[in-house]
């Protein structure tokens, strides 16, 4: 049976444990709920718990590990011999599992008999072409060996399904009857049915950290792995950034880091004043029927894809920029070459972090409690006075938390770089050059034709860990800042 | 606002008064939370207003300085004059009138500075030192006026807000006596306090009531009793009486205010 019929099968008992428990629970005391120690409903969740959670359990654990012993069997089906000069296992092994998939793919399709298939050696000549008509395409006719590996690695596959049927509804039976068997009126059935609420609320906690760590493992090994291939001191020290996968390649972070540093820098130029004095007008001077339509508004700002502000980078700040600093521009300068500089990029990004930095510093003023005003207007203090002397000291901490998370943002954001930056990888001051930034490097170095054994493919994993680095500093920095002073006021 | 010859019938004989209200009404959005309230405030005197929760001693203390004008739904009418100056005129900028009349609230709320810099406040933002030693002065002379100075003189640069909630209004008192206000009002000041500092605040009032007049919100029966020379019971929003403190609790003349004080109301 599938592992999705299995699955149904497993919910149905659970359904059908759910309505058995609380009937039983009811019968145990006729009809009088008064007398059980926990709402009906609770005995028919503790029977479904029962009948489902250890069997899905045992589900999951048996598609982890199934592979595993699988991977084993076809190797030992494998002769040494079988496996080409200087070609991988895994190779081999590949080849395996996609002819064991072609075989059961073609007998769905019909171009193979059942029968046929459990021989397939008697039509191995047949094979490619019968393939071919079921829609799976293979490299090369299909070796012997190759092939009896496949029908190892079928047969296993079946009797491994059969075993796996009768053990998940052997445990999901015994599970039913054996919370069934503790229903009586004093079965504490809330107590057990709430612990595994509890376990759920923590196992959904886990998913995301251990994302996390599964994220940052990779980065780490790949990381590594790149500075087996490519000196470390070049990468961190190297001031030219000029990749070529035929070799010879400069990969030197700091033209990069420049790129990001100065750009985020001027899109934070743009985004905290702006951002500030809005959170300031909207929450201390603005009426609540203003307030309702442009804190909104604001907030739209932070909706838009950032592909859409890199086109709006490309196609109008850009060109806007050139005619005012370019060449013929209204200033005389020629400091300007093309629409793609770090000012382009940094302005439309600091638009971009408007609405973060507003929309943070507005709650985080509002949070300052109406005492510290009433306080401060009692003793003849002015609007604006009580603000630039009350109200901004005492949401400063989280003013700066607000802040720093929108700079982790500049430094992580691409879109707005690729489209609005240029690409060139340069050291300059000149912020109407062309500059680029890690992450758009990352992506330039990871489009096309990638083969991850390269030190021009791998940088990349150096590159992210790298940010992801500067990102984790400021979010750390971020949180002591705001923990240190909050507890200023209250 | 009332014309002249109104004012000046109901005006009261006595003379000393700091501030007169007549016709004072209150609304905040649709609720009509002060109806017509008469009060004068006389200088140099402990004044008390009793009442039972939401009977409007709150609201009318706040338009005393004009705090209710930071509600943007409340709207005030009527005549209040301080030393016979209409304080709802155009000419009157709140902000100055604030300076003269100090307000203390019902919860300690001191900022998130230190204490010198929490009683300097005031006197900073109106100009009032001009050097750094004449506002030591200021600030010394503030935590004395507010019986802290003893405790705090060797810690005037921790935060404000790590004192004791005693210690905090009285820092709130000394931060509203240091830019020299010529009326103090006070609201609940002791509500969010225990027994001891309670009689710390009221020992305060007393010493107080030589510089200023003070004007204080309580829901103590004896507390008022106790600091105050004249005491006004409010009710639904109506001045039910005003008088001597003596002749309040012992002699009311109105039969709610007899309910109130005795406990019948309330």
């Amino acid at each position: 049976m599938s592992v999705t019929f299995l699955l149904l099968i497993l919910v149905g008992l659970a359904v059908v444990g759910f309505f058995f428990g609380r009937a039983r629970a009811l019968s145990t005391v006729q009809g009088d709920t008064r007398r059980l120690h926990s709402l009906p409903q609770y005995y028919g969740a503790h029977v479904a718990i029962f009948a489902f959670v250890p069997a899905a359990i045992l589900l999951c654990l048996w598609l982890a590990i199934l592979p595993a012993i699988n991977g084993f069997l076809t190797q030992n089906a494998l002769d040494p011999s079988d496996i080409p000069e200087g070609r991988d296992v895994s190779l081999v092994m590949e080849e395996v599992k996609q002819v064991a998939a072609g075989l059961d793919k073609a007998v769905a399709a019909g171009t193979i008999t059942a029968q046929e298939a459990d021989q397939p050696e008697q039509i191995i000549d047949d094979l490619r072409a019968r393939f071919g008509a079921a829609g799976v395409a293979l490299g090369g006719d299909v070796r012997l060996s190759v092939l009896q590996a496949a029908t190892t690695l079928r047969d296993a596959r079946a009797t491994q399904r059969t075993v796996l049927t009768v053990l998940l509804i052997a445990t999901a039976l015994a599970g039913f009857v054996w919370a069934a068997r503790q229903i009586t009126p004093d079965h504490r059935a809330r107590t057990s049915v709430e612990f595994s609420i509890k376990v759920l609320l923590i196992a959904s906690a886990l998913v995301a950290i251990l994302t996390t760590v599964g994220i940052i493992l990779s980065l780490i090994f790949n990381t590594v792995e790149f500075f087996r291939m490519f000196p470390a001191a070049d990468f961190f020290f190297g001031m030219t950034w000029q990749p070529s996968f035929q070799g010879e390649s400069y990969l030197g972070i700091i033209p990069l880091l420049w790129g990001t540093l100065y750009i985020s820098l001027v899109a934070l130029i743009v985004a905290v004043p702006i951002g500030l004095f809005a959170a300031v007008y909207l929450s201390e001077y603005a009426g609540p029927r203003t307030r309702s339509v442009v804190k909104p508004l604001l907030e739209i700002l932070a909706g838009i894809p950032t592909i859409v502000y890199g086109l709006f980078a490309l196609l109008t700040v850009g060109p806007l920029l050139v005619d005012v600093f370019g060449k013929d521009g209204l200033l005389g300068v020629t400091w300007m070459g093309g629409g793609t500089s770090v000012m382009t990029a940094g302005l439309v990004m600091g638009i971009m972090l408007i609405p973060f930095v507003s929309s943070l510093s507005d709650d985080i003023i509002n949070a300052v409690p109406q005492s510290l005003r009433d306080g401060s207007y009692g003793l003849g203090a002015t609007r604006s006075e009580t603000i630039k002397t009350v109200i901004l000291p005492a949401a400063l901490p989280g003013i700066v938390g607000a802040i720093l998370l929108a700079a982790s943002r500049a430094v992580g954001e691409t879109m707005i770089v690729v489209l609005g930056a240029g690409a060139a990888a340069r050291l300059d001051l000149n912020p109407f050059e062309a500059m680029t930034t890690v992450t758009a490097k990352i992506v330039s170095q990871l489009t096309g034709d990638v083969s991850f054994d390269s030190p021009e493919a791998m940088v990349a994993f150096a590159l992210g860990m790298t940010l992801f680095v500067i990102t984790l500093g400021l979010n750390v920095l971020a949180l002591r800042i705001v923990r240190k002073y909050r507890e200023q006021y209250d | 606002m009332l014309d002249n010859t109104i004012y000046n019938e109901r005006l009261d004989t006595m003379n000393d008064v700091k501030i007169s209200a007549r016709g004072v009404n209150v609304f905040y959005a649709d609720t009509h939370a002060i109806k017509d309230v008469d009060v004068d405030i006389k200088d140099k005197m402990v004044t008390s207003f009793i009442g039972p929760s939401g009977c409007g001693k709150s609201t009318f203390l706040r338009c005393l300085n004009r705090m209710n004008d930071t509600i943007d739904i409340c709207r005030v009418t009527g005549d209040i004059r301080m030393d016979g100056q209409d304080i709802n005129a155009k000419e009157v900028d709140p902000v100055q009138l604030r300076a003269k009349v100090g307000m203390v609230f019902q919860k300690p709320n001191p900022f998130p500075k230190s204490i010198y810099d929490n009683v300097s406040y005031g006197p900073r933002i109106h100009g009032m030192a001009r050097t750094k030693a004449e506002m030591d002065e200021i600030v010394e002379k503030s935590l004395r006026r507010g019986a802290l100075w003893d405790e705090v003189k060797d810690r005037l640069h921790a935060p404000g807000t790590g004192l004791s909630g005693g210690q905090q209004q009285r820092l709130c008192i000394a931060r509203a006596v240091a830019t020299e206000p010529q009326v103090l009002l006070m609201d609940e000041p002791c509500s969010a306090l225990d027994p001891i500092a309670t009689a710390q605040i009221e020992e305060l009032i007393e010493e107080l009531r030589q510089n200023f007049s003070v004007v204080i919100v309580t829901h103590s029966m004896q507390q008022a009793a106790r600091v105050s020379q004249r005491t006004a019971f409010f009710h639904l929003g109506n001045l039910v009486e005003y008088g001597e403190t003596g002749q309040i609790f012992t002699n009311p003349t109105d039969s709610r205010t007899e309910s109130y004080i005795t406990g019948r109301i309330g």
